[in-house]
């Protein structure tokens, strides 16, 4: 059997901080993944579940652990990786079209070909019309849609998601929560999702993983029986969706209380 | 308000008070005022500083210290009409011109190059602060001086001191653009498959490029700086030359004249990086109405 896309196993970060201590960020992580699952990170904030994006994508080093993708360790960025950024990543001197050709450009392919393929992607998620906007133009749903098709375009086998909707009004992210599912189903990818936003956890995922406050590790797992295709908004009013945040709320809420329990410590 | 109830009883309560166009033409009106008033105001606050330097060096003050606009422009009008006592006006600003151009073009792009390098290499840009800051706390302008004796009288020696002046203007801007990158973009590009060249040519250079345009101004203006005062120091040809010249025949007219040569030629200058400055940041949200806007 093909091994799992994503691999973690006593996955562990730590980092120097400020005052000559070092900081756990993750702790002893176990989290697999594989292909065409859309798995879901929730935790207190500030709880490292960004740091987990950073070891999966091979941004950071992890200090400990096994962090595999594709069956191989991870020692730089590993083909097919897409990464979805908590704030706006568009270069804002490019234009829409060639901000969502820019991946093909930096791997070598020829213009023309990097932008007919930008193109595509640019009416597939809804923005056919803009390629000649500069994204200061666009509102923030659209620059959002800039930076779907930007990582889309790759065509990546790995989808990482640093919360990307979390700067969106609650309409906005729901209508990209819905176009997300729709552009994801004609793929095989594996996502990680990482959101503090229940609602939107079970609602795009087939699991949903619940961490722990600082040092991360994995507290719970659920899985998400809901059939797809989903549709979002009335996905949200069904008795299983309620149950099942019932759920995950009640082991979310005892790490969110330790972690507001520490904030206030500190800031005593 | 009585207005009110007289709308809701006799009037049909859409009655137009003013329509598009009556808005936009007073808008029009009120803009056209508006630009018309601020010409007539800075033409009258010219008139009034040179009619006032005019009376009192004809009445007061000795022109022959303080020269007065009357003279300057005759004098002006004989270098552009007859000719300078070293030749063609033209030819005396084509020399200025091209040792600050020169100098302009290797400084800038020396204090560019060099700047973004600093600016993304933590460790290097340690090792080489100290030495950085003592160059630059030096009074270059003495440089000048030096430069002659190196170079001799000719267009190297200018270029020279033009290059030491604008390489620091540019390079600190340039180090600071670059130091600024937003981490996010550059983490983005890494994953979209950027090589660390595709970073520093798609991310750090055009982050940076604000900064350094915004440098240019300045950097232009050390330029023509550079080039004059190196010919003060010691020349054949040049407005720097002609105004050295005329201090030394006790000739205030002259100097006044060189000066205001060397005005336009900035502020032509300054038009055209503003130009370039807009073509190049198109992109940003206010392009155009930022930096150092010439009015």
């Amino acid at each position: 059997m093909a091994p799992p896309l994503i691999e973690l196993a006593g996955a562990t970060k730590r980092f120097p901080s400020g005052s000559g201590s070092v900081h756990t960020a993750v702790r002893d992580l176990d989290l697999t993944v594989g292909e065409g699952e859309f798995v879901a990170v929730v935790g207190p904030t500030g709880c490292g579940k960004s740091t987990t994006l950073s070891l999966v994508s091979g941004l950071q080093p992890a200090s400990a652990g096994m962090v595999r993708v594709n069956g191989a360790d991870v020692r730089s960025i590993p083909d097919g990786v897409g990464y979805m950024f908590q704030t706006d990543a568009v270069m804002p001197w490019r234009s829409v079209l060639d901000n969502v050709a820019s991946g093909p450009r930096f791997r070598g392919v020829r213009k023309a070909e990097a932008r007919a393929r930008a193109a595509d992607w640019i009416e597939r998620v809804g923005l056919k019309g803009f390629e000649k906007y500069y994204p200061h133009q666009l509102s923030g749903g659209m620059r959002k849609r800039v930076a779907l098709a930007q990582t889309l375009v790759t065509s990546p086998r790995i989808l990482l998601m640093d919360e990307p909707f979390s700067a969106l009004d609650v309409q906005t992210r729901a209508l990209m929560q819905d176009e997300l599912l729709r552009l994801w189903a004609g793929s095989d990818a594996a996502v990680i999702f990482v959101t503090h936003d229940l609602d939107e956890a079970i609602a795009l995922a087939d699991r949903v993983v619940v961490m722990t406050a600082s040092p991360a590790t994995v507290k719970d797992v659920f899985e998400v029986p809901l059939p797809r295709p989903r549709a979002v908004e009335e996905l949200r009013l069904t008795e299983e969706f309620m149950g099942l945040y019932r759920q995950v709320w009640e082991s979310l809420r005892t790490e969110v209380d330790k972690a507001r329990e520490r904030g206030a410590g500190n800031a005593a | 308000m009585p207005r009110d109830a007289v709308l809701t009883k006799e009037e049909p309560a859409s009655r137009v008070y003013e329509s598009e166009e009556d808005i936009l033409a007073r808008q029009r009106t009120k803009t056209r005022r508006r630009k018309r008033n601020i010409w007539l105001l800075r033409l009258g606050i010219l008139a009034a500083w040179l009619g006032s330097w005019e009376l009192t060096a004809t009445l007061w003050i000795d022109p022959f210290f303080y020269s007065k606009p009357s003279k300057i422009w005759e004098r002006l009008v004989e270098w552009f009409s007859i000719g300078t006592d070293f030749g063609s006006i033209w030819y005396q600003l084509w020399v200025t011109v091209e040792e600050a151009v020169i100098g302009f073009a290797i400084g800038s792009l020396a204090g560019v190059v060099l700047g973004v390098v600093l600016g993304r290499s933590a460790y290097l840009a340690d090792v080489l602060a100290p030495f950085i800051k003592a160059v630059n706390a030096v009074p270059r302008i003495v440089l000048a001086a030096l430069f002659v004796i190196w170079f001799g009288l000719g267009l190297t020696s200018k270029v020279a001191t033009v290059i030491v002046l604008v390489f620091f203007a540019v390079f600190f801007n340039a180090f600071t653009g670059a130091r600024e990158v937003d981490r996010n973009l550059i983490d983005n590009a890494r994953i979209l498959g950027a090589s660390r060249l595709q970073v520093m040519g798609s991310i750090v250079l055009p982050s940076a490029t604000s900064w350094i345009l915004s440098s240019l101004h300045t950097a232009f203006g050390f330029a023509l700086i550079g080039a004059v005062v190196s010919e003060y120091a010691g020349a054949r040809a040049g407005v720097g030359f002609l105004i050295s010249n005329a201090q030394g025949t006790f000739d205030s007219a002259g100097i006044y004249a060189g000066m205001i040569i060397m005005t336009v030629v900035a502020l032509i200058a300054e038009w055209g990086i503003g130009w370039l400055e807009r073509k190049l940041l198109r992109w940003r949200p206010n392009a155009g109405d930022n930096a150092a806007s010439p009015i």
